[in-house]
């Protein structure tokens, strides 16, 4: 039975972040034409063709961007990384790998890919979010890290 | 180049969508995929917020060819569910359920000062090279078997 942790559920900063998010991949679409999927639009500036570099590199940069310009405004979010350093480069080539073989990542595949309707997307999606719900109980619930 | 200040604009909005979301942080996106423990549906609400403007922009997209300034838009045209994209979306998600770490939220990390999610990210590109080398080997050879070498 899933119990739900009512003292870390945030759903008006969740739905509020999640139009934020939905808007900002409207008008990457609507402006630039283009698809906002994360692991795409950074994978595909390894092997680079002209003319299709700038937007890429200009959509990263407001990514990372983005705490500075929140900063003005208010006090940063809490960010909390529990793996060592280890984990992280595990996780860092596993993701890399997983996400160009698969075409895509959440917001590719779960945000846009569902968006548009594309079953080959909702596919994805449902297998993404298996391999993270199994991972997560392997390592919390029965290796007990 | 044209619009690069857009594709700049579109960024920060998606970065601050997940920093407002608390998707930025690994913990909260932990605690969504922990289902056995303590659950926090966060992420799923973000998913629902996210779809339904989304669905929107894709219908209007639909309707028309071109962007609000003329040019083509661009979307994936392969259609077909094979092992590929469930292999690689599982692969995925292992490495997601390891750190609570997805490439977006790694960026915004970055930019919020954190080196763990520097060491993720740096890694996370090493893997994408990985995967196009392979690529690039399978390919060739291939090509080779083709030509009957």
């Amino acid at each position: 039975m899933i119990e739900i942790d009512w003292n870390t559920f945030t759903p008006g900063a969740a739905l509020a972040g999640g139009v934020l998010i939905g808007l900002a991949a409207t008008l990457l679409l609507l402006i630039n034409g283009r698809v906002a999927g994360i692991s795409g639009i950074l994978g595909t500036l390894l092997r680079p063709s002209r003319g299709d570099i700038a937007w890429r590199v200009a959509f990263l940069a407001g990514l990372i961007g983005a705490p500075a310009v929140w900063i003005i405004a208010a006090e940063l979010p809490a960010i909390r990384i529990d793996a060592g350093y280890p984990a992280l480069v595990l996780a860092g080539l596993i993701v890399g790998i997983g996400t160009r073989y698969g075409s895509g990542c959440t917001s590719g595949h779960g945000v846009c890919g569902i968006s548009r309707l594309s079953p080959r997307s909702l596919v994805a999606t449902l297998s993404f979010m298996a391999g993270g719900f199994l991972t997560v109980y392997l390592i919390r619930h029965i290796i007990g890290a | 180049m044209k619009f690069s200040l857009t594709s700049f604009f579109s960024g920060l909005v998606f970065g601050i969508g997940l920093l407002v979301s608390g998707m930025a942080n690994p913990e909260k996106v932990l605690g969504f995929l922990d289902l056995a423990g303590l659950w926090d549906p966060s992420l799923a609400l973000v998913m629902v917020g996210a779809i339904g403007v989304g669905l929107v922009g894709f219908l209007i997209a639909g309707k028309r060819t071109v962007t609000l300034f003329g040019s083509p838009i661009r979307l994936p045209t392969a259609t077909q569910i094979d092992k590929r994209l469930v292999l690689g979306s599982i692969t995925f998600g292992v490495g997601w359920g390891i750190a609570g770490f997805c490439p977006g939220p790694a960026l915004v990390a970055i930019g919020a000062g954190e080196t763990k999610a520097l060491v993720f990210v740096v890694s996370m590109v090493a893997g994408m090279a990985i995967f196009e080398m392979f690529e690039r080997s399978m390919q060739a050879s291939r090509q080779t078997a083709r030509r009957g070498i």
